[in-house]
C-alpha cells in the first residue's frame, strides 16, 4: 500500500487516484460491516458465561486492533516522509491521526460499556483498557504538536519525529502496563481478556476486522484528498480543474 | 581551522551550562521547591495518617519527581535557540547528538540529581520506611536520567512553539508512564521486603535504550526547529 505512495507522490495524480479508489473501499466496507453485525448479533451463539453481553466484542476488538494498526501505519508514513522527503507521505500521516484517535476512543468506550455488566463498574484499570488510554494520549499529543506549528512543513517533520519516538515506545508501554496489572489484579478479571473463543464466534469477528480495514481505506482516501486540497490550494493544477 | 575533538566540545558544553546555572542558582532551585510543595499537597488532600500515606508514598514521590523535572525541561533549549547558539552548534561540524547529550547531562546534574538526593527526605515525611531508601534512590537515578533524555526530545520538538510547556507535558508524560510503573513498583517491592532488582533492571534497560536512540531523535528535532 505504501509502495504506490512512493511511485505516485505527485499530488494531482494521487488526488485523482484516491477519488477513484474510495468507492472500492467504501461499499465493500459497508457490506462487510453490515454482514458482520448481523452475524455477530443474530447468528453467533451466546457466550456461556457472559450471555449476550459479549457481543460488543465485535466492535471492541476490531477497533482496538485498528487503533494500533493505524498508529503503526502513521509512524511508517511519517518515517517515509521524513527520510525520502515525500510530502504526500506526511499528508497521509496527518490524515491517519484523527481516524486512529477515533478508533482508540471507540475501543475505550465499548470497553467501558462492556465492563459495566462484566465487572460492575464503568472503568477498571485493566491492562488493555489502560494501554488504549495511553495510546489515546499519544494520538492527542501528536495532533496537538501538529496543530501548534504555523509552518506546515515544520509541523510535518516535527510530528514525524514524535510519531517515530512514539512507535518505539508503544511496545514498552504495552508490556509495562501488562506487567503492572498482572501484579495488582486478581486473575479472574484478566481471564476475561483472552477468553477461549469458539470458532463460530470468530467468523463474524474476522469479517468485522476486514470491514474495519476497508473502512479505514475509505476514510483515509477521503481524508487524504481533503489534506491534498488544503495543502495544494494555491497550486495551478487545482485551478485548471483536476 | 582544525575541528576540535568531539569529547572536548561536549565537555565544554557541559561545563558552560553548569557555569551558567551556577550564576543563576535560584532558577535551579525552583524545581526542587516545586517538588517539595507538590508532595506536601498529598497529605493535605488525603490524610495526615502516616500508616495510610505509606501505601502511596513511593508513587507520590515518583509523580512529583516526574512533574518537577518536566517543569524544568521546558526552557532546556530555548535560550540557545533564541540567541543563535544552537545554529552555531548545528553548523559546527560536531555530531549534534553528542552536544545535546552533554547539555541534557548538565541539565540532569542540575535538576535530576537534586531531586534524587531530596527524595529520601520527602519520602520519610510521607512515612516511607528506611528499608526502601535504596530502591527509591536507585529507581529515581535511572528514572530521572531517562526522563531528561525523553524530555530533551520533547523540548527539542516544542522549542519553536508558543506556550510550549503544556504541550511538552502532553508529549512526554505518556512516554514516561513505563518509568513511573517500574519506579514506583521497585519502591513498593522494597517496602514489602522483596528484592526490587527486577523493576530496577527493566528501568536500566529503558535507560540504555533511551540513551542510545534519544540523541538521534533530539538532533533530528533540533535541526527541524532551527532550520528555516
Amino acid at each position: 500500500m505504501w509502495l504506490w505512495f512512493h511511485k505516485l507522490a505527485s499530488p494531482p495524480h494521487a488526488y485523482r487516484l484516491l477519488g477513484k479508489m474510495a468507492p472500492w473501499f467504501g461499499w465493500p466496507a459497508l457490506a462487510m460491516i453490515l454482514l458482520a453485525t448481523w452475524w455477530g448479533l443474530a447468528r453467533a451463539p451466546a457466550d456461556y458465561q457472559q450471555g449476550d453481553a459479549f457481543r460488543i466484542l465485535y466492535v471492541h476488538a476490531p477497533s482496538a486492533w485498528m487503533s494500533m494498526f493505524i498508529y503503526v501505519a502513521m509512524a511508517v508514513a511519517a518515517a517515509v516522509g521524513l527520510i525520502w522527503r515525500i510530502k504526500l507521505a506526511h499528508a497521509a500521516a496527518a490524515a491517519c491521526a484523527p481516524i486512529g484517535a477515533s478508533f482508540t476512543f471507540l475501543a475505550l468506550a465499548t470497553g467501558s460499556i462492556w465492563g459495566k455488566p462484566m465487572w460492575g463498574t464503568w472503568w477498571v484499570w485493566d491492562a488493555r483498557l489502560t494501554s488504549e488510554l495511553i495510546l489515546l494520549f499519544l494520538y492527542l499529543g501528536y495532533m496537538a504538536l501538529r496543530s501548534s506549528f504555523d509552518d506546515p512543513q515544520r509541523a510535518d517533520r516535527a510530528s514525524a519525529v514524535l510519531a517515530i519516538v512514539g512507535v518505539i515506545n508503544v511496545p514498552i508501554i504495552h508490556y509495562s502496563v501488562e506487567w503492572w496489572t498482572t501484579l495488582h489484579q486478581p486473575a479472574s478479571v484478566t481471564k476475561l481478556d483472552k477468553p477461549a473463543i469458539a470458532l463460530e464466534m470468530l467468523y463474524p469477528l474476522f469479517i468485522m476486522i476486514i470491514g474495519f480495514q476497508l473502512y479505514f481505506g475509505w476514510a483515509i482516501s477521503r481524508r487524504l484528498r481533503g489534506e491534498i486540497l488544503r495543502r495544494e490550494r494555491n497550486a495551478k493544477w487545482l485551478q485548471e480543474g483536476a | 581551522m582544525r575541528r576540535a575533538a568531539t569529547s572536548t566540545a561536549a565537555n565544554l558544553v557541559f561545563r558552560r551550562d553548569l557555569t551558567l546555572a551556577w550564576r543563576r542558582w535560584d532558577e535551579v532551585a525552583q524545581p526542587l521547591i516545586f517538588y517539595v510543595v507538590v508532595t506536601t499537597l498529598f497529605p493535605l488532600a488525603t490524610t495526615p495518617d502516616l500508616a495510610q500515606l505509606r501505601v502511596i508514598s513511593g508513587g507520590v514521590v515518583w509523580v512529583a519527581a516526574l512533574l518537577a523535572s518536566l517543569l524544568a525541561l521546558e526552557s532546556l533549549f530555548r535560550s540557545d535557540v533564541e540567541d543563535g547558539t544552537m545554529e552555531q552548534w548545528v553548523l559546527s561540524g560536531q555530531p549534534l547528538g553528542w552536544l545535546l547529550l552533554a547539555k541534557v547531562a548538565s541539565h540532569w546534574v542540575l535538576t535530576g540529581l537534586p531531586l534524587v538526593i531530596m527524595a529520601p527526605v520527602v519520602g520519610t515525611a510521607l512515612g516511607l520506611p528506611f528499608d526502601a531508601w535504596g530502591a527509591l534512590v536507585a529507581s529515581l537515578l535511572l528514572g530521572t536520567a531517562t526522563l531528561s533524555v525523553l524530555g530533551g526530545i520533547g523540548a527539542a520538538l516544542t522549542v519553536g512553539v508558543r506556550r510550549g510547556s503544556v504541550l511538552l507535558s502532553l508529549l512526554v508524560l505518556p512516554l514516561a508512564m513505563p518509568l513511573l510503573i517500574f519506579g514506583s513498583r521497585a519502591v513498593g517491592m522494597a517496602m514489602d521486603g522483596e528484592s526490587p532488582a527486577g523493576p530496577l533492571q527493566l528501568l536500566a534497560a529503558i535507560f540504555f535504550l533511551t540513551l542510545s536512540l534519544g540523541p538521534l531523535a533530539m538532533s533530528a528535532a533540533i535541526r527541524i526547529s532551527v532550520e528555516t
